[in-house]
């Protein structure tokens, strides 16, 4: 099939690390003039841009978290100025502040050329009509796409997500032959289609679904109720968004595209760089973005990198998919939670009167997540009537979905209900079979 | 009369209920009044007791939480028409019905209802003249 950049894409790997170190090199010397959090962390692992002569040396700088988007909140880890920045996309963070990064003229062009080579290599050109029903806004997912579509010319539908009829009747009125969303959008579209037996009258032939785990079980039922075949998509805000990783037409692996982003597996615990090959965290180095750098990005994410040659012909080493994560956090109906966030919301209510005591329920309802929260009743709000309870629940119901964009059922529980357990407790049970 | 109400907080899960009975009959707790409120995941249990105190003690302790409030008792004649004439009385001095429930009654012919309103004492001092303000301890506690 068709690359949308052939000779980026099939570099040999000599010109490939070539390329990364020239690059690698030019990144940290410009982050470590401009980022203060990133100099700091150098100065104190006792290094200068100096030290950095190639990718042989990636694996001595300092590594970067999630963390650092709340310490340095809004801006402080932009690398240009707000003059240059085009664009700003925000999601949650590990406590109520959300996270922002910040996107040049640049950025945003490669981050369409991202998305639009795997829109290539699953055969979309500009004939094809793309119907992006991921959230468009602060979320990444609705605008990556849209970009990436616009980018090889194709026809878009920017319809973001939700109003499922009306989901449904543009793709048909409108001959959509592609739709981007969150796989778990695609199977409930799916239902409806066939619910409504409409299938016949679709022109869908492909579907890049990402955002949130998915396994090769729902891949077979949405393309067996969408009749298409179904793609997987890899990304995350702090690097980018979707289009850091990307299936081709062979669908084995997700190719990272090595000349923007360097991908490392590393032990999460001893924080040493894996061998190729090895199951661990995945890090990444973005090396051209401008407005935005990550140097060694901690995602949490757990997985393993694929370097032998693939079919397809591009050189660009394929991740597999996502088999876990390395911290807490819950992907939720697309929607990245920490329980950390919930339990600053708790404490926040009533002036400490509800106990930031707590038990999460995920679990997935006709392949919709569910997220059901215990809380400790406060006997401070308690009247003799049922008004005062419901106005509770309400309460910490709203103050949730503010702070997480989410809603969730809040179910209120007798106080010393919830069992406590010294260290770490158990808050979470997530009842989601994904394999 | 003027007595104190115990409330408590069901949540829902089966049983609840019937471990706050237990909870009360094992400390020698009377019920004479009870009445439930509940929405779709939780229900309030408002009770008139023999000893309000003691029994929010006990449920506090098992886990439960309650309040004590203040009520009104009030006494109706125990013939058609009595009910319509003790609301009447209170709707015109617009004293408000937050809720009401039925009690027992210890004498033959008299009727309890525990009303409860936003102004007690106001409510109280209404019915007081009346034969809706003849209620005594007597006919609610086992005395």
């Amino acid at each position: 099939m068709a690359m949308l950049n052939e000779r980026e894409e099939t570099l040999s790997r000599e010109e490939l690390e070539r390329l990364q170190s020239e690059r690698l090199v030019w990144q940290v010397k410009r982050t470590y003039e401009r980022v203060e959090c990133f100099r700091k962390r150098m100065d104190e692992a006792g290094l200068t841009p100096d030290d950095i002569h190639g990718i042989e040396d990636l694996h001595k700088l300092p590594f970067s978290y999630k963390k650092d988007l709340r310490d340095y909140y809004p801006y402080g880890l932009f690398a240009e100025p707000l003059k240059n920045i085009v664009r700003v996309h925000a999601s949650s963070g590990t406590t109520g502040k959300r996270i922002v990064v910040g996107y040049t003229k640049n950025d945003l062009d490669l981050w369409a050329d991202c998305f639009a080579r795997m829109l290539t290599a699953i055969g979309a050109t500009d004939e094809d009509v793309v119907q992006v029903s991921y959230g468009y806004g602060l979320f990444t997912g609705g605008l990556g796409a849209h970009d990436g579509a616009t980018r090889i010319g194709a026809t878009v539908i920017p319809m973001s997500s939700g109003n499922t009829p009306l989901q449904i009747q543009n793709m048909i009125d409108f001959g959509a032959t592609i739709l981007c969303c969150t796989p778990s959008y695609a199977l409930y579209i799916g239902e409806e289609i066939e619910r409504a037996g409409l299938k016949d009258q679709l022109k869908l032939k492909a579907g890049i679904f990402g955002a949130e785990p998915w396994t090769e079980n729902m891949r077979r039922e949405i393309e067996e109720k969408l009749g298409i075949k179904a793609y997987d998509i890899y990304g995350l805000s702090e690097i980018l968004g979707p289009g850091v990783g990307c299936e081709c037409e062979y669908q084995e692996g997700m190719h990272v595209w090595e000349d923007h982003f360097i991908p490392e597996i590393i032990d999460p615990d001893t924080c040493e760089v894996l061998p190729k090959g090895a199951t661990g965290e995945l890090v990444f180095t973005t090396i051209t973005k401008e407005g935005f750098p990550a140097i060694r990005y901690r995602t949490r994410d757990i997985c393993s990198l694929d370097y032998t040659p693939c079919k397809c012909g591009r050189t660009h080493v394929r991740m597999r998919k996502p088999t876990g994560r390395s911290d807490d956090m819950l992907i939720i109906r697309g929607v990245n939670v920490f329980p950390s966030q919930v339990e600053e919301v708790l404490l926040s209510i009533g002036g400490g009167e509800i106990t930031p005591n707590y038990f999460i329920t995920v679990d997935r309802v006709d392949n919709n997540d569910t997220f059901d929260l215990d809380v400790e009743m406060s006997e401070a709000f308690f009247a003799d009537d049922v008004k005062s309870i419901a106005a509770v629940e309400r309460t910490i119901a709203e103050k949730l979905r503010s702070a997480l964009g989410l809603g969730v059922k809040v179910h209120l529980v007798n106080p010393k209900s919830i069992a406590r357990s010294e260290g770490k407790a158990k808050r979470v049970l997530d009842k989601r079979k994904l394999s | 009369m003027i007595v104190k109400q115990l409330s408590a907080f069901i949540e829902n899960k089966a049983g609840r209920l019937a471990e706050l009975a237990e909870t009360l009959a094992a400390n020698d707790v009377d019920v004479s009044a009870l009445s439930l409120a509940d929405s779709a995941d939780y229900g309030v249990a408002r009770m008139i007791v023999s000893d309000p105190e003691k029994a929010a003690k006990v449920l506090r302790e098992s886990g439960v939480i309650c309040k004590i409030t203040s009520v009104l008792a009030v006494a109706m004649e125990d013939t058609p028409g009595g009910f319509a004439k003790v609301l009447h009385l209170l709707k015109n001095q617009s004293h408000e019905i937050k809720y009401m429930y039925a009690c027992i009654s210890r004498h033959e012919g008299k009727a309890l209802m525990i009303v409860s309103v936003e102004n007690v004492d106001a409510a109280e001092a209404l019915i007081a003249g009346t034969s809706a303000g003849n209620v005594h301890p007597g006919d609610i506690y086992r005395l």
